[in-house]
């Protein structure tokens, strides 16, 4: 079929809502690193759940058949996600459900609060959702006078601080549990004064301030961990059991899932439920799993909405290098692992989705132009930790500098006035495309000794090379060049391209 | 244009390369080759490394087992399709009020859930690598309200009902029903990653497996 008749829409077309880094990357994260108490916390809870990754994947003796179906089935998703999303919507449609589509975070927010408002209600529960905090749905609600309480402990910490998540998966985790506590007295109506700052106790006072709220709540919004195209069946994965309340007591149900979420058979099931908590929580299982498909007659809501979110995702989708970012089931294995995400945190990124998925998935969804977006996939040093974890085998470095190169090639053409960097870049083409240039630019070598002064370190770099001596001394330059060297060793007529000399002195660079 | 139609649109027109669909290599494990002891031994060991407290015993032992685990509640509601000779272990006295019958015809309300202690189902199969109880709203499970909102459930899994892997797990049910996965009491780890068992759901599990 062409794809040039009139309506078809202009590609891309890119997502909107909480996905933008408001300052770049490096600005936010030095800001960050400043925050001595986040640091710790996170690298005690990256370190832990990296290590009951590790014990319980290395129980499956097939893990890595897992990956390897996970990822392949992934990948059949969306090079046939317009097929899958037509055979789910017509089961999901048979079964007593409504299907919504929403372009993007606006127009799904005006369709939950539309829900909501032909309810009578002006209040939802909520279980932990990432789209619905991409779209800033809460933000919205309260907008509209509408109050959406979050249920999962970390998220009605977060919620309850008006602060953000800083971990997908343990929100809450730059909180000690003296802030829980201070947290709770000052804003958990109720709350107990002589509450003490045991979790225990703590979640103890979360599960009664929510008790009430779950037994009396008509309408509940969720999202989905996974929906399956050949019966209309979605499943949410969870812990606390705050899930199976808002999923089975309150008389309707809005969901909201990016179009990316699906699988295509109920099969599939068995390699994702084996991968995600393992990956996720290190857990050999989450403690609860709610699957449910359309209405079911005198049990669960009888109300069933699902609103399908864009927002993006058909702008990732169009970027053959970077659509296996879509892959994503959110497990967090990647941030646990991440060397740079260990130490600035989540709130760094900006964007909803943080450490190395975010740093790839935000400027895939908003374009690389967007606000600060673009300084995202320079967020990484390329080492693979999360390519290794990853349960679905996105190849995350790969596509980091996929967008880089995007990001330099959206730039050019645009600057007038040349920056250091260019003129930097065109210095070390000149040089470096001549050995005798090169040789001749060498014989400057020891006035950077002499730069270096007596303890033999360069602290001070001019210009735009200050940002790599900021936090680093550069050792002084060697007296000599390798090259020099190599020819004073190899005196003779095969000085240019002999064998190493067997002997080594072991004095030089 | 509908926004679906326009959606649509957009994901077929970001597929204009046509990407190839690949065969999915299944070569992960489908069965795990245990015998029924075996399978017994390792949902007992996964269970209790979720705190769940565990029995086995022979079938005609369930219903002595749940009358003495019941017998600090004040009140129970089991589903009305329940394995009868199950409770005849406990005494039953109609006139008390201590034993609610529930199914999808005669439903009880939320709020007369909250105000009862336990409850005991059945199950519909159980993964013993996992130490998953699955749940598939059958008659001897009943509505999905009734083992979440009671403080203690006591859950009976049949020693045939226990597959080794998930493949084989559900591979056995219908995964158009409602279903609920359950892997021990519910449990947070969102302060300070302490764990803590009991939050929302049942706070106590017990399970009993009958041989
Ligand atoms: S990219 Fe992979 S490792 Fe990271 S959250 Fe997504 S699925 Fe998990």
């Amino acid at each position: 079929m062409s794809q040039t008749f009139l309506g078809m829409p202009l590609l891309p077309v890119f997502g909107t809502g909480n996905l933008h880094a408001s300052e770049s990357f490096p600005k936010a994260a030095h800001r960050e690193l400043g925050n001595a108490q986040l640091r710790a916390n996170l690298g005690h809870a990256t370190h832990t759940i990296r290590d009951k990754r590790l014990q319980v994947v290395s129980e499956l003796p097939d893990w890595e058949q897992l990956r390897d179906a996970g990822s392949a089935i992934k990948e059949s998703v969306m090079a046939r996600l317009p097929e899958l999303l037509e055979q789910f919507e017509k089961n999901f449609t048979a079964r007593g459900g409504v299907i919504h589509w929403a372009r993007d975070a606006d127009e799904a927010n005006e369709i939950v609060a539309g829900l909501i408002r032909e309810t009578g209600e002006t209040e939802a529960v909520k279980v932990k959702s990432m789209a619905t905090q991409e779209i800033g749905l809460n933000e919205y609600l309260e907008e509209q006078g509408i109050t959406a309480l979050e249920t999962d402990l970390a998220e009605l910490i977060v919620q309850l601080d008006h602060d953000k998540p800083s971990h997908i998966l343990v929100p809450a985790i730059h909180k000690n549990r003296s802030q829980v506590r201070d947290i709770f007295l000052r804003e958990m109506p109720g709350a107990d004064p002589a509450l003490t700052d045991d979790p225990a106790k703590l979640a103890a006072a979360a599960r009664t301030h929510l008790r009430r709220k779950f037994l009396t709540a008509k309408v509940a919004v969720s999202g989905a961990n996974f929906a399956l195209a050949d019966s209309g069946t979605l499943a949410v994965v969870e812990s606390e059991g705050n899930g199976r309340m808002c999923l089975t007591l309150p008389e309707s149900l809005i969901t909201v899932m990016g179009i990316e979420k699906l699988l295509p058979t109920w099969q599939d099931l068995e390699v994702f439920m084996q991968l995600l908590p393992r990956s996720s929580t290190g857990e050999r299982m989450n403690p609860y799993t709610s699957l449910w498909t359309g209405v079911t007659e005198g049990d669960g809501p009888q109300n069933m909405h699902l609103v399908l979110l864009d927002n993006g995702r058909s702008a990732a989708l169009a970027d053959e290098m970077g659509r296996s970012a879509l892959h994503c089931i959110r497990c967090s294995a990647c941030m646990n692992v991440c060397p740079v995400y260990e130490r600035t945190g989540g709130h760094a990124y900006g964007s909803t989705y943080p450490g190395p998925i975010g740093a790839i998935l935000s400027p895939l969804m908003t374009g690389i132009q967007a606000e600060e977006n673009n300084s995202l996939p320079y967020a990484s040093s390329l080492c693979g930790a999360c390519y290794d974890a990853c349960p679905v085998k996105i190849n995350i470095p790969d596509i980091l500098v996929h967008l880089r190169g995007v990001d330099v090639d959206s730039k050019r053409g645009k600057k007038k006035i040349p920056t250091q960097m260019d003129a930097g870049m065109k210095a070390a083409s000149w040089a470096l495309s001549s050995g005798k240039r090169l040789g001749l630019l060498e014989k400057g070598l020891p006035l950077g000794r002499l730069a270096a002064g007596p303890d033999k370190k360069i602290t001070k770099l001019p210009g735009i090379a200050a940002g790599w001596t900021q936090s680093r001394d550069i050792p002084a330059p060697p007296p000599q060049s390798f090259r020099t060297w190599w020819a004073k060793e190899h005196r003779g007529p095969d000085a240019d391209g002999g064998p190493m000399p067997s002997h080594n002195k072991g004095d030089q660079p | 244009m509908s926004a679906r139609d326009e959606i649509l649109g957009r994901v077929r027109a970001a597929l204009k390369d046509s990407p190839q669909v690949p065969q999915v290599p299944r070569g992960y494990r489908a069965t795990s080759g245990l015998d029924e002891k075996a399978l017994i031994e390792l949902l007992v060991d996964r269970l209790v490394d979720y705190k769940a407290q565990v029995a086995v015993v022979d079938a005609a032992e369930v219903p002595t087992r749940i009358a003495a685990l019941l017998v600090g509640a004040q009140s129970y509601v089991v589903p009305a399709g329940l394995d009868s000779g199950w409770l005849a272990g406990v005494e039953y006295e109609p006139a008390d009020g201590r034993r609610h019958l529930d199914s999808a015809a005669t439903p009880l309300t939320v709020a007369e859930l909250d105000g009862i202690d336990a409850v005991v189902t059945g199950s519909a199969v159980a993964v013993a690598e996992t130490g998953t109880i699955i749940l598939d709203g059958s008659p001897s499970q009943g509505r999905r309200a009734i083992s979440l909102v009671p403080d203690h459930h006591i859950c009976v899994v049949k020693a045939t009902d226990i597959a080794g892997i998930l493949p084989e797990a559900l591979r056995r049910i219908d995964g158009t029903r409602p279903l609920t996965m359950i892997s021990g009491p519910s449990a947070t780890s969102d302060i300070e990653l302490e764990r803590v068992e009991g939050v929302h759901g049942p706070r106590k599990l017990d399970v009993i497996i009958a041989r």
